[in-house]
């Protein structure tokens, strides 16, 4: 057997060719079709090639863009808030509170009980519940709390960032839990002789020692809230707008060059948010 | 569905790729032998045709009826109004009957994705009404404003992108469906008569009332809101300028801002439940979304206003791919289509069949009386798929067609400024 320094070009072109084959016609093929037609022309009914401006200037000379971006990353921002404190709660629990590994493997599974269902189903099942003559302001005017029904527990932005909770939690738990898992308990029990009080532990030893598991976690969260359309239109009434409804909006009216440049410009935003994540945290020496 | 697919796709392969004596002779004979009806339709029973359209006519009764009573067998394919402008234009050999509206014919015509219908081969051309020919439903009513289906049915010439004002030879489109819309209403969460557009916006029904999120369709209800409470003057409703579509999507604007919708709906299912679970007590709604609400015993009014209706149309398109045996075929289907049993189908679900004369003969003396002249019901009214509908007794809402369609006031349309007013609509989503 050679060694790796000793390899041919040829096997080494063979062993990259699978995943360069796959990021080619997944990744960069697609991402390449919008880029080229965010530059097309359009009218009512079909779009051509063409090399124009338009789309962007339209795209980023209109208040309406800014809005909705600023609308988008206030749901992101509180769904990062919510699924971190609960992710990182529950995976502190499981990591250091349950001391078998089988009983951590039960609960972990029970954790990932609701995501044996399709999202769209656990959204749409919040609905009944929130509604006006819903569950919730039903049972609340029953015990005789309120005497109006809550009207902003649906179709509003509450409803929202609750659905997003609801279906991105798990993937904040999983990462932490499993940074929490590589922890050497040995740390812990220096800090504690060292005279760290609880909360000192958990700020100076567990939670930097979290960090990837942290920035893994907000990763996914922000990057499928940036991105989401589905649960803002069906938690929102179609009411409230993200960036997502909106490039939605411009493919349902056959804007398809409209809508390539404005999935563009997210693409940007989204990676600039993410390279300032690994910034905070370098994930490849973490590792 | 799985099982149809197989199928069909098996029956069309075994005519194209075999190139057997049998699949031949089928194919010469088309071309050969029509006006030879026996030989003719034992050869089309071997032809699938590719229909999608929206929900509201894409339903299995049609295609398994066409099946017993044809030979052929359809594909279909149910999609919202907005996705089927884009099959057209985006995804031509998809199909070969596109079941569209007339305000999305307008929009797609010009892409050439389309063919014109030959009318000389429509055996009841004669059967239908005014409003797909000269745009009258009687000699003497006015024509509506907006995309009316007669100013898109016609074209030049069987390569023609364009419209013909006057009828011709060429039918962009047979008409198939139609009705006249209004808003919906719960009766009991409100409590008090409703006769005008204005009540849309009354700050009465703040955060109780909802507007359909389609934007060709959305803008004409908000225009007719908007005209009744005089705060708009349209020149045509389905042709705004600039200025007008500015001022009506501010009205409608601010109205957002202070609350006064609960949701914007985008599909049928949206529409009922919101209208069944209280979260809305008056809204945009189409015919059948009101008959649902009531089948589930809610009360729910189709309420006529005194400004009229705001309209729809839809019909059958043929694909430019088509040819040879499939286009007979699809000539057959047509044909068939308006022959009355569709028509009948479509009537006792509260729509109306481009062919009402056809129509009649199948249907129940007591279903034309109640459906088709308004009466009451001597019986109680059953829909195609055996629920009870409405009790001996009822009236429909509206009353009969010619008080229904005599009063459209505007057809869903696609203006000349359509770039503009999406672009107002998105904002006005976003506001």
């Amino acid at each position: 057997m050679d060694t790796v320094d000793r390899q041919s070009p040829l096997s080494t072109l063979l062993q990259i060719s699978p995943i360069s084959l796959i990021l080619g016609f997944f990744l960069v093929l697609p991402i390449g079709t919008i880029l080229i037609v965010s530059f097309w022309d359009y009218n009512d009914f079909s779009f051509f090639p063409d090399f124009v401006w338009t789309n962007y200037s339209d795209a980023l000379g209109s208040n309406v863009t800014y809005k909705t971006y600023l609308n988008t990353l206030w749901y992101a921002g509180l769904t990062w808030f919510f699924t971190f404190i609960i992710g990182f709660t529950v995976a502190y629990f499981l990591a250091f509170h349950i001391h078998t590994t089988r009983w951590q493997i039960v609960l972990f599974l029970i954790c990932t009980i609701p995501f044996w269902t399709s999202n769209i189903i656990r959204m749409i099942s919040w609905i009944p519940f929130l509604g006006r003559n819903g569950v919730f302001n039903t049972m609340l005017q029953s015990i005789g709390l309120i005497d109006e029904p809550l009207e902003f527990l649906l179709f509003s932005d509450f409803s929202i960032v609750l659905a997003f909770v609801h279906l991105y939690a798990l993937f904040m738990v999983v990462p932490i839990f499993n940074s929490m898992m590589r922890i050497d308990r040995s740390f812990i029990e220096a800090a504690i002789d060292g005279g760290a009080n609880g909360w000192q532990t958990l700020t100076n030893v567990v939670i930097p020692l979290c960090k990837p598991g942290i920035a893994i976690g907000s990763i996914f969260v922000v990057t499928l809230v940036m991105g989401d359309y589905i649960t803002v239109r069906l938690m929102g009434g179609g009411q409230r707008a993200s960036v997502g409804v909106m490039m939605w909006n411009e493919i349902s009216l056959l804007l398809y060059p409209a809508a390539a440049a404005h999935a563009v410009v997210l693409l940007a935003v989204v990676l600039i948010m993410v390279s300032l994540m690994m910034r905070v945290v370098d994930l490849k020496k973490e590792l | 569905m799985k099982n149809s697919t197989t199928l069909t796709s098996l029956s069309r392969r075994d005519l194209l790729k075999r190139g057997s004596a049998v699949a031949l002779g089928a194919a010469v004979g088309s071309q050969a032998i029509t006006g030879f009806p026996t030989i003719w339709a034992q050869n089309i029973k071997n032809v699938t045709l590719r229909q999608f359209g929206t929900g509201v006519s894409n339903i299995n009764e049609i295609a398994k009826k066409a099946k017993e009573d044809l030979g052929i067998t359809l594909e279909m394919t149910a999609l919202n109004t907005d996705a089927t402008a884009q099959r057209v234009v985006t995804q031509p050999k998809s199909f070969d009957i596109a079941d569209i509206e007339y305000f999305t014919l307008k929009k797609v015509w010009p892409s050439g994705n389309m063919q014109p219908m030959d009318i000389s081969k429509l055996k009841y051309f004669d059967k239908i009404v005014g409003i797909f020919k000269d745009g009258r439903l009687t000699p003497s009513s006015k024509i509506a404003q907006g995309t009316a289906p007669h100013t898109v049915s016609f074209t030049d010439g069987p390569n023609s992108k364009s419209f013909s004002k006057s009828m011709t030879n060429w039918y962009t489109m047979v008409p198939t469906i139609y009705n006249a819309d209004t808003l919906g209403i719960r009766p009991d969460l409100i409590g008090r008569p409703i006769n005008s557009w204005t009540e849309l916006l009354n700050p009465e029904f703040k955060g109780k009332a909802s507007i359909l999120n389609i934007a060709s369709i959305g803008i004409m209800d908000a225009a007719m809101v908007c005209e009744a409470m005089g705060e708009v003057q349209y020149g045509d409703k389905g042709n705004m300028t600039k200025e007008e579509i500015d001022k009506t999507m501010a009205i409608f604007t601010e109205a957002k801002k202070a609350g006064q919708f609960r949701a914007f709906w985008q599909t049928f299912d949206e529409s009922v439940n919101l209208m069944a679970s209280g979260e809305v007590v008056i809204q945009s709604m189409w015919s059948p979304a009101i008959t649902k609400v009531r089948s589930m015993g809610l009360p729910c009014i189709y309420q006529p206003l005194k400004e009229g209706y705001r309209s729809w149309g839809g019909g059958l398109g043929l694909s430019r791919n088509l040819s040879g045996l499939e286009l007979d075929a699809a000539y057959e289907y047509i044909n068939w289509y308006l022959s009355g049993w569709v028509g009948g189908l479509l009537m006792r679900q509260g729509y109306y069949s481009a062919a009402p004369e056809t129509s009649k003969l199948h249907m129940s003396a007591d279903e034309w009386g109640f459906w088709f002249e308004g009466k009451a019901a001597q019986n109680d009214i059953m829909d195609p798929f055996g629920n009870k509908l409405e009790p001996k007794g009822a009236k429909r809402d509206g009353g009969s067609f010619e008080e229904r369609m005599g009063r459209v006031e505007c057809w869903n349309s696609v203006m000349d400024e359509n770039r503009h007013m999406v672009r107002k609509w998105n904002e006005f989503i976003a506001a």
